[in-house]
């Protein structure tokens, strides 16, 4: 039987067809992928399914019957559950009351507080989710955090559930732990939805896939009839060099060097503990490390956008802790932002002005306290070339390019400033399979002609294929650095959830 | 200096404190309500003003007090209700529709004023309500002087600010008003109905603001007087907000507030050399230290101030 068909649905937000007339068929009892990159309508099609998203047309139905599911409270009674890749957390509250509201136990009027907590611990040890009841979400790592969303649906009596990009977040023992509570959760006849852009994770855990592209469904197939090389070519539309290659390095002079670097952020408590390294001419260094450990702090701390309390930061030779943002800039640091909406460009900008940010008071962009149009535009023009920006022109707003275009003018306007030292956090986070394989390549020749790059990334393949060296960061320090090829994957994960090397057998 | 340390630490201080906190702990109360859902409620200052107004009004035409209390829960509902409607569905700026309801209420007062009595300045006497003397209280020796004769509304005033804590924190529908202000995508993926929590904490906190301005009309003085909120309902926000979103807490600091006013008058009547006006900032001087000094450290609901719309197209 089917527990879930999906006949012909169609959404558009704004005139963009985010679904144009998807089927899609899951078996009772099967885990079933939804691959496709980012933006190829898989969050949207699911949110329909949920009831957040009202459809255009076409017809849902559960178990052989047609349904209309308007608000996700009709979506809840009919036996779906939904875990969004942004948790849907109230950080301030307790485990268990994330979990029971709007289903809350009673005691009279009140909430039966010790019921709640019992039905929370019940399911949990049921399902092997490891939670406590009473802890509040703010103080739970990430992976506790899903568990809680997990609860939230089984909860509801959740026949259907489906995880979205579930392990975007998560460390690849997490991930597996995780992978290990679905197929128990299958083993007691739930049926589950995972949306992925990951084909490891896809030929792992999945059942049958069906595959998305540009809102359109590619198909249905599968698993054990399948390869990665085919789910790839069907996801992006062409053929895909799932590897990059990497020219041998010989030694090199250093070029930027971090010193004893200790912050503390009040806001998330969280301290940086006498971060030091070094990185050569011509090396990739990568930082491995679950989000939130310090990433940002130290992508901040190293161009000024934060204060440090100690060390010393030196970029060839010379002392720039004292210099701020736009000095470092001018001595030769450029930065990618980790947040590309926020830090690194201005949407309702034009291509043009985004791309002179951080010049455009110096000649030939300005003269005399005004801006020279023509040459703003000659050199937009040049970088939109250079990096191969697919974009209407160099009027076009930054918010109409899609993820993968916005981070080529980022690393347009970056890179045309010739700089010595690249600090690139999750510089393809959110972006196409095609526009990866295009800044892997670019980092890589960067790489090749000298540039010190610091690699800040939450994908360990990512990490493994473009450094020469890693270290893990942690709760704010360096548990460990040393030469890519030392580390295995399994190594790093743990290295990366806080334990050491001497826990892997 | 004996004078002014009696006047500021005397039990008569105290007990006009009691007194005078009625009006700004329920509109701190409502704040809560309203902001726990999400809703930046700069109305209180209007809705306190109209609950004034409509009491005074129930009062002269039925020469029943009670009647005019009504009147007031009702009149603060409505605006309550209309602030909501601005604010949920027309996701209208919070703090500009709150402005405006201020502005409204201060002019539509004062109008009908005009038109009912006559006067832009005051209403007539009205039937105000009676204190009434609570048999145990009254028999123990200091209590009786803060709490053994008060009027009703004070009783009910600590009556409604023990049940608003635990109606946040213990039931339900709480939970879902707390979960709404918090994160209203998660109490949508929930299921909670999160307008009909929004509506419910608006209307809920205009419904009290009513309470405290008929309080202020027909417990504490027995008519109308223009304008005669005079910012309780600005301080009531700032109650709210030191008290940190909690009934119980928004009381304390109210209590503060009307405390130093309470310190104030006092002070006053003692013929210092000091302009009467410098005298009388004391509160609001306070209001604004606690403000500048408590935000450091308050932590408002996440989602306060924003607009969701499910259905994905907000």
């Amino acid at each position: 039987m089917n527990a879930v068909e999906l006949k012909d649905i169609s959404k558009a937000f704004g005139g963009i067809l985010a679904n144009d007339g998807i089927d899609l068929t899951v078996k009772e009892g099967e885990i079933h992928c939804i691959l496709g990159e980012n933006g190829a309508g898989k969050t949207t099609l699911m949110k329909i399914l949920f009831g957040l998203y009202s459809k255009d047309s076409g017809r849902i139905l559960i178990k052989g019957q047609e349904v209309e599911i308007k608000e996700p409270r009709q979506a809840i009674n009919l036996g779906i559950g939904m875990i969004h890749q942004h948790f849907m957390l109230v950080n301030r509250l307790t485990v268990a009351e994330n979990i029971i509201a709007g289903d809350e136990p009673l005691k009279g009027i009140f909430i039966d507080q010790e019921r709640a907590n019992s039905e929370v611990e019940k399911l949990s040890q049921r399902y092997n989710l490891k939670v406590n009841p009473a802890a509040r979400i703010e103080n739970i790592s990430v992976g506790e955090q899903q568990r809680v969303e997990i609860l939230k649906a089984l909860y509801r009596n959740a026949e259907i559930l489906i995880l979205d990009e579930p392990t975007a977040v998560l460390t690849p023992q997490e991930t597996e732990e995780l992978f290990q509570v679905m197929r128990k959760l299958k083993r007691n006849g739930k049926t589950i939805i995972f949306i992925t852009h990951k084909l490891k994770e896809t030929m792992t855990i999945s059942d049958r896939v069906t595959i998305l592209r540009d809102g359109r469904k590619v198909g249905t197939v599968t698993t054990s009839e399948t390869s990665p090389e085919e789910l790839a070519r069907m996801m992006v539309g062409r053929e895909v060099v799932l590897r990059v290659d990497k020219k041998a390095r010989k030694l090199d002079r250093p070029i930027f060097e971090v010193r004893g670097l200790s912050l503390h952020n009040k806001k998330s408590n969280l301290y940086l503990k006498d971060i030091s390294f070094t990185i050569e001419k011509g090396e990739i260094l990568g930082v491995a490390g679950v989000e939130g450990n310090g990433q940002l702090e130290l992508e901040e701390a190293l161009t000024a956008l934060r204060k440090i309390e100690q060390g010393q930061i030196i970029l060839k030779g010379r002392d720039i802790t004292g210099l701020r943002t736009r000095e470092r800039r001018d001595f030769g640091l450029a930065h990618i932002p980790s947040d590309r909406l926020k830090r690194g460009l201005i949407e309702e900008f034009n291509l043009e002005r985004n791309l002179i940010l951080g010049s455009e008071w110096q000649e030939p962009f300005a003269r005399r306290g005004f801006l020279v149009k023509r040459a703003i535009q000659a050199y937009a023009k040049r970088i939109i070339k250079e990096f191969d920006i697919r974009t209407s022109g160099s009027q076009a707003k930054a918010a109409d390019l899609s993820g993968g275009n916005q981070q080529k003018v980022i690393l347009g306007r970056e890179l045309m400033r010739d700089p010595d030292l690249i600090i690139a956090s999750q510089p393809t986070r959110g972006v196409d399979v095609g526009a990866i394989e295009y800044i892997h390549n670019l980092l890589l020749e960067m790489r090749d002609r000298g540039k010190g790059i610091l690699l800040i990334s939450a994908e360990l393949d990512e990490l493994r294929s473009l450094s020469d060296r890693i270290m893990v960061i942690y709760e704010g320090t360096i548990v460990a650095e040393g030469k890519t090829e030392d580390f295995t994957e399994e190594e790093l994960g743990l290295l990366m959830a806080g334990q050491g090397l001497e826990g892997v057998g | 200096m004996n004078e002014i340390l009696e006047s500021i630490f005397s039990i008569n201080t105290l007990a006009a404190a009691i007194r005078m906190v009625t009006p700004i702990a329920l509109a701190a109360m409502g704040g809560a309500f309203s902001e726990r859902s999400g809703i930046i409620n700069i109305g209180l200052e209007g809705m306190i003003l109209t609950g004034a107004f409509a009491g005074v009004l129930g009062s002269y035409y039925t020469a029943s007090p009670w009647f005019g209390v009504l009147l007031a829960l009702l009149a603060g509902g409505i605006l309550g209700a209309i602030f909501a409607l601005f604010t949920i569905k027309f996701k209208a700026d919070h703090v500009v529709a709150g402005v405006g309801l201020n502005i409204l209420a201060l002019g539509a007062t004062t109008w009908l004023m005009q038109v009912i009595w006559g006067s832009r300045g005051s209403s007539p006497n009205v039937n105000g309500l009676e204190e009434i003397s609570i048999p145990i209280l009254r028999d123990i020796p200091v209590i009786d002087k803060l709490l053994g004769t008060q009027s009703p509304l004070v009783y009910l005033m600590f009556i409604l600010v023990i049940s608003g804590w635990f109606l946040l924190f213990k039931t339900p529908l709480g939970l879902r008003i707390r979960m709404t202000g918090e994160h209203p995508e998660a109490a949508d993926t929930l299921g909670i109905n999160i307008k009909g929590v929004q509506y419910f904490s608006v209307i809920l906190s205009g419904v009290l603001s009513g309470l405290g301005g008929a309080y202020l009309s027909l417990g504490h003085l027995n008519w109308f007087s223009m304008n005669m909120s005079a910012g309780r309902g600005y301080m009531a926000l700032a109650a709210n907000i030191f008290g940190q979103w909690n009934p119980l807490g928004g009381f304390a600091a109210s209590f503060l507030f009307s405390y130093t006013d309470a310190v104030q008058m006092r002070l006053q009547g003692l013929n210092l050399n000091i302009a009467n006006e410098l005298i009388q900032m004391l509160p609001y001087l306070l209001t604004i230290i606690v403000l500048a000094g408590a935000v450091v450290r308050s932590r408002p609901p996440e989602a306060l101030g924003k607009h969701y719309e499910p259905g994905g197209e907000g």
